[in-house]
């Protein structure tokens, strides 16, 4: 089923959205992935404060390519969710709602989203060319130093992604697997 | 003997790290949009569409087709008659490959250290095949390799008596494991014989062979044909989100190997399966 959702996004929301939906995301969403992960789960080990405040967010795991003169962004498309694993709890935990990336999720991420309520998002991979075409605006708020790996506020107008894991654990991946095969 | 600046050779492999993250190879679109023909889930149709709307905007407006424009790969093959004159040729590829990467708009992918992880901010160094062939050429191949598939390949070491059986079963397995993460529909290189590191040098070689040039040897033919089916019968599909597209090709090279040993490498890549070739 096709729906239109605007980001951030809360648990009504999150619950509204079932596996193998199909969604067109609109609003702020924030980019993390490996390096901007590990220092985020450092900063609360040490019991510091999250570079944004997580509550209600979408994180997209993506890195993009530079931007040319003129564009917003260059390549942006998802990267492999499953290395964001050992951190992403802690980050549903606080309040995290959604997460964009590709590829499967460990049973942790999966029990932490059930008892949270949140949804995880697939985007197409390597269609990074196509996908930038969705992002508006591009600014990065934390860790500079990463470079491509750096925190960015996006804005994005009807990203195309489809509900893999929804919050109650319903997997799109595993159920089209056994009906197609 | 033929003498060859080594300024040539960085000029050269500055273009094909552009060339191959802006452009795929004819081989790989035709089997994309082949495969857009034939499958038959709707979402999977939808996304082998976009996929190739991903090409022609990446080419148009000069996004590369992925972000991630991977590590650079080169093998570069030189002629015993060709003498290099210039800078120690390690130096002028990774010359190359710096300028590309900052030239192009590419991402800088690369960490000095595996475990350290300080992003070296120029993608160098490659990763740098050289060997020595006959005549007055220097052959290169640039071939950027993203780690979503990379990151899902594998090396096993067969024993004699596993066989046909026992490769198709581990590639299967392997196949199975990379599902979403390595972006399909996939390309899959093989590398059968040799030993542990020659087998998975054949099958990275094996990924920048025209998917429409099958095998020379009958057997091995074969076994691509057979191992493609099987594979598309996984259901992964496009995405890993079902249908009946989860490759577009299966290469395979062999080499000899030792009377106790059947190594077998499977080096998994995603459709955007980069590789230029030049001859200087």
């Amino acid at each position: 089923m096709d729906k239109h959702i605007t980001t951030p996004i809360d648990t009504s929301k999150v619950i509204a959205l079932k596996a193998g939906d199909y969604v067109y995301l609109t609003g702020r969403i924030y980019t993390a992935r490996d390096a901007a992960h590990k220092r985020m789960f450092e900063a609360l080990q040490q019991k510091e404060e999250l570079p944004f405040d997580i509550i209600n967010q979408v994180i997209y795991y993506l890195g993009p390519t530079p931007a040319r003169d003129g564009q917003v962004i260059g390549s942006a498309g998802p990267t492999t969710s499953s290395r964001m694993d050992k951190y992403t709890p802690s980050l549903l935990n606080l309040g995290l709602k959604g997460m964009i990336g590709k590829g499967k999720r460990n049973d942790d991420v999966i029990d932490s989203m059930k008892k949270n309520k949140a949804v995880y998002f697939a985007a197409i991979g390597g269609a990074g060319a196509l996908l930038s075409k969705c992002i508006k605006s591009s600014k990065v708020i934390a860790y500079e130093d990463l470079g491509t790996e750096a925190i960015r506020e996006l804005w994005v107008e009807n990203l195309p992604v489809i509900v893999v894991i929804d919050s109650e654990g319903n997997n799109f991946y595993e159920s089209q697997m056994n009906f197609t095969s | 003997m033929r003498i060859v600046h080594t300024d040539a050779i960085t000029k050269a492999i500055k273009e094909m790290c552009i060339e191959a993250n802006l452009y795929l190879t004819e081989d790989v679109k035709n089997r994309l949009k082949k495969a857009s023909h034939m499958e038959s889930s709707d979402l999977g149709k939808k996304i082998l569409g976009q996929l190739e709307e991903n090409l022609e905007i990446a080419q148009k407006d000069l996004i590369p087709i992925c972000q991630d424009t991977g590590m650079a790969v080169v093998f570069i093959s030189i002629g015993q008659e060709v003498h290099l004159e210039g800078n120690y040729l390690e130096d002028a590829i990774n010359d190359g490959i710096r300028q590309g990467y900052e030239e192009g708009y590419l991402r800088k992918s690369v960490v000095s250290d595996p475990l350290l992880r300080e992003n070296t901010k120029d993608n160098t160094p490659g990763i740098i095949h050289y060997s020595i062939i006959p005549g007055e050429n220097v052959e290169i191949t640039v071939a950027p390799k993203g780690f979503g598939s990379e990151n899902m390949s594998r090396v096993v070491m067969l024993k004699p008596s596993d066989g046909e059986e026992g490769i198709k079963k581990a590639v299967l397995e392997t196949i199975k494991l990379a599902g979403p993460n390595a972006c399909p529909p996939m390309v899959i290189g093989i590398g059968i014989g040799g030993t542990f590191e020659k087998c998975a040098l054949l099958a990275k070689k094996a990924l920048t062979r025209n998917l429409e040039e099958s095998s020379k040897e009958e057997h091995i033919k074969r076994l691509e044909q057979e191992l493609l089916e099987e594979i598309n019968q996984t259901g992964i599909g496009p995405g890993g989100l079902g249908g009946k597209t989860t490759a577009l090709g299966v290469n395979i090279e062999t080499y000899p190997t030792h009377i106790a040993g059947l190594p077998l490498a499977i080096n998994v890549c995603c459709h955007v399966n980069r590789h230029v070739k030049r001859i200087l």
